[in-house]
């Protein structure tokens, strides 16, 4: 799996849920684009990664 | 005779309104401070950038802005209206919010925004629901295609980002005050607090301030200078300003002497 | 537009467009008191580095005519900063005084009897090579209201002549649909001067007793519609006197203000027409204007609209004109006659008011130049 430009193991997890969790992601902090499409926030739990997935996991910093 | 006082100055944007019009950048101090700083700004608004995550690291910005705040996610990073738009979209999705600041910033070198790029991206997003506010150069021509096309606001650059060399633009800003019907908000450049008072005494709406308040020797305290100086200058935009006395001459003989009847 | 007031009924053919300019001008109309204004506005408002519409109001209200010489004063450097020493020079056309309408105050209207008539295209061109004779660059090609004596072909016709022949055309003919305009713009006009004559809606309905002009927002609307159809320039009036002229001041500088707002690219000018007894309509001049009324709404245009082009008409007497060019005023018109076919043709027919300039074409530059200023025949080159 590509993740923000990087390869990464998805581990067990096959919902973006389950990953977001087992990276140590706050899915409530983030928000995912997957295969550029953007992922509602409420669709996590259903949402199916695999390996050939290609997701960008987004965040707020500070910004002027 | 009453006369109007701060309470009855609202400020409308995006269907929300706002008493204070002074915005603060988030960028370029520690978000330890960040409750500090914004409870001295006395700011409602707040803009953030978005970024790729990294796991672990120093905490969400998030979790240290007061709840309440109305979060002004910016575009920064586009190149280009398609990297803007999805920039925006990404943004909603994390605010829950519809407020967008579109900076699209094609120059490395000088961060100077590419007015064209903004138009095509405001026409997207003003379609899709966002309040659009457009970071710009000031331009009255782009200034009028981008109201056309769509935008809540017009947010033209004092100075180039985090320059803060004051208002270079100041000409160019009140042309878009006196002839763009959208609130004109200063964004970038602003260096000090008698700057913001200058915009705001000009008629600008809002002052948006980032890195004169982020490079102080006290941020919080230059954050309330800010808060002060924008409240300052909207008063003296209010009242009026005075006359100032000219140093021409009088005409030696009348000019209107030739009337009849 | 759909105007949230009474207005006599659009009639068959007359376009209808969207805008809200006619109901925002009324509605600022309605809350401008000209005599509740204090000195101290009008004050303020010469200060002021930019005139809003509220100083706009002030500078035409009674309490400004103290401060007449520092609006003079003011609107000359203004008009320096912005025209330089040009004074353009045209003269007017008429082409036909048939017209419909029923204006109580004009020498044209429908009830009057007079000598009418009508040039033929050899007509025209006889006058148009009379007028080009004198030098003039600038023609303002003028009709009264009959679609039936002078249609838009009629009219089309005379421009493609007058294009052959001027830098400058324009056109105060009726009010025109759009794609009427856009022919008319094809065929070689630069500008049309539609005046309104009175701003107030019931006023208007007054003086305007019968025929198309009685459809007050067909009438407001022509100015957007000739910038719609792509003409360069729009001008704007009220006939003063009419009715209240501080009022009707207040709401042509407001008109002409709102469609520069909306229209960026028009070129606006102001023209500024006042009463004057003519043969049958005396009784009707409901409130004189004096001279000093007159220049003061003509520093107010100067004031508000620095950019904006102003001229001087033929009606007022030579030296206030050759004093108004100097203070505000940037097209005057030379060699004039109001009278169909007074240049040189056969034809021959009665005015549409007198003239108090009569002065012909070298004797206006004459002038001109004897104050410094600098005639100016043609401003731009077709092409």
């Amino acid at each position: 799996m590509q993740v923000n430009g990087e390869p990464m193991s998805r581990g067990q997890a096959t919902t973006l849920a389950a990953f977001l969790e087992a990276a140590d992601f706050v899915a409530a902090r983030v928000v995912v684009e997957r295969n550029g499409a953007i992922v509602p926030r409420a669709a996590y739990a259903d949402t199916p990664v695999g390996d050939d997935d290609v997701l960008e996991i987004l965040f707020f910093v500070g910004g002027g | 005779m009453s006369l109007p006082t701060v309470a009855d100055d609202a400020f409308e944007l995006g269907g929300k309104t706002f008493r204070s019009r002074f915005i603060l950048g988030s960028g370029k101090f520690s978000l330890d401070l960040m409750q500090t700083v914004v409870a001295h700004a006395g700011t409602e608004i707040v803009t953030l950038a978005l970024r790729r995550a990294n796991v672990g690291g120093p905490g969400n910005i998030l979790d240290h802005i007061p709840a309440g705040l109305t979060l002004l996610p910016n575009t920064s990073g586009a190149r280009n209206a398609d990297e803007a738009i999805r920039i925006a979209r990404l943004a909603r999705e994390l605010t829950g919010g519809n407020f967008v600041k579109l900076e699209v910033i094609p120059d490395a070198k000088y961060l100077l925004p590419d007015n064209a790029e903004t138009i095509r991206a405001i026409e997207v997003l003003a379609r899709e629901g966002f309040v659009a506010l457009p970071y710009m150069q000031p331009d009255l021509v782009a200034a009028r295609a981008m109201r056309d096309a769509g935008a809540a606001a017009i947010m033209p650059l004092a100075a180039p980002i985090g320059s803060n060399r004051g208002l270079t633009t100041r000409d160019m800003i009140a042309i878009l005050i006196a002839e763009i019907d959208l609130p004109i908000i200063v964004d970038a450049g602003i260096g000090r607090p008698s700057e913001a008072c200058e915009a705001m005494e000009m008629g600008c709406a809002a002052v948006m301030a980032n890195t004169a308040v982020a490079t102080a020797g006290n941020v919080a305290l230059m954050a309330e200078a800010f808060a002060a100086a924008v409240a300052a200058g909207r008063l003296a935009a209010r009242a009026g300003l005075g006359r100032r006395l000219t140093s021409g001459a009088e005409a030696s003989s009348p000019l209107t002497g030739f009337l009849r009847n | 537009m759909t105007m949230s007031f009474a207005h006599a009924p659009y009639q068959a053919g007359m376009e209808v467009i969207t805008s809200d300019i006619g109901d925002q001008i009324l509605a600022r109309l309605a809350d401008y008191q000209p005599e509740a204004t204090a000195e101290a506005d009008v004050a303020r408002a010469l200060a002021a580095d930019r005139l809003d519409v509220g100083d706009f109001g002030a500078l035409l209200s009674p309490a400004a005519r103290p401060f007449l010489e520092a609006m003079a004063a003011r609107a000359r450097t203004e008009r320096r900063r912005h025209f330089g020493n040009a004074v353009s020079l045209f003269t007017p056309l008429y082409l036909s005084n048939h017209c419909r309408n029923g204006c109580v105050y004009c020498g044209f209207s429908a009830g009057n009897t007079i000598r009418r008539a009508h040039l033929d295209g050899a007509g025209i061109e006889r006058e148009l090579d009379a007028i080009a004779a004198t030098g003039l660059q600038d023609v303002l090609l003028l009709t009264g209201e009959s679609r039936a004596m002078s249609d838009v072909d009629y009219i089309g016709a005379a421009v493609k002549l007058a294009a052959r022949r001027f830098a400058v055309v324009g056109i105060e003919v009726y009010p025109l649909n759009t794609d009427e305009y856009a022919y008319l713009r094809q065929c070689g006009a630069d500008y049309v001067c539609v005046f309104q004559e009175t701003y107030d809606p019931a006023r208007y309905l007054e003086v305007h007793a019968r025929g198309p002009k009685r459809v007050y927002p067909y009438r407001l609307d022509a100015q957007e519609r000739a910038l719609r159809a792509g003409l360069r320039g729009v001008a704007f009036a009220a006939l003063l006197g009419l009715a209240d002229f501080r009022r009707d001041a207040f709401a042509t500088g407001l008109h002409a203000h709102l469609i520069g707002r909306a229209y960026p690219r028009a070129e606006i000018s102001f023209s500024l027409p006042r009463l004057r007894p003519h043969v049958r309509n005396a009784a009707e001049n409901a409130g004189e204007v004096h001279e000093a009324e007159l220049l003061q709404v003509m520093l107010a245009y100067r004031l508000f609209m620095p950019h904006a082009g102003m001229t001087i008409s033929s009606r007022e007497r030579a030296g206030f004109r050759d004093h108004v060019i100097d203070l505000c005023a940037t097209k005057m018109s030379a060699g004039v006659r109001v009278d169909i076919g007074g240049h040189d043709a056969d034809e021959k027919g009665d005015g549409q008011f007198e003239i108090a300039d009569d002065r012909d074409v070298a004797a206006v530059h004459a002038a001109i130049v004897g104050r410094g200023l600098e005639p100016v025949y043609r401003d731009h080159v077709r092409v």
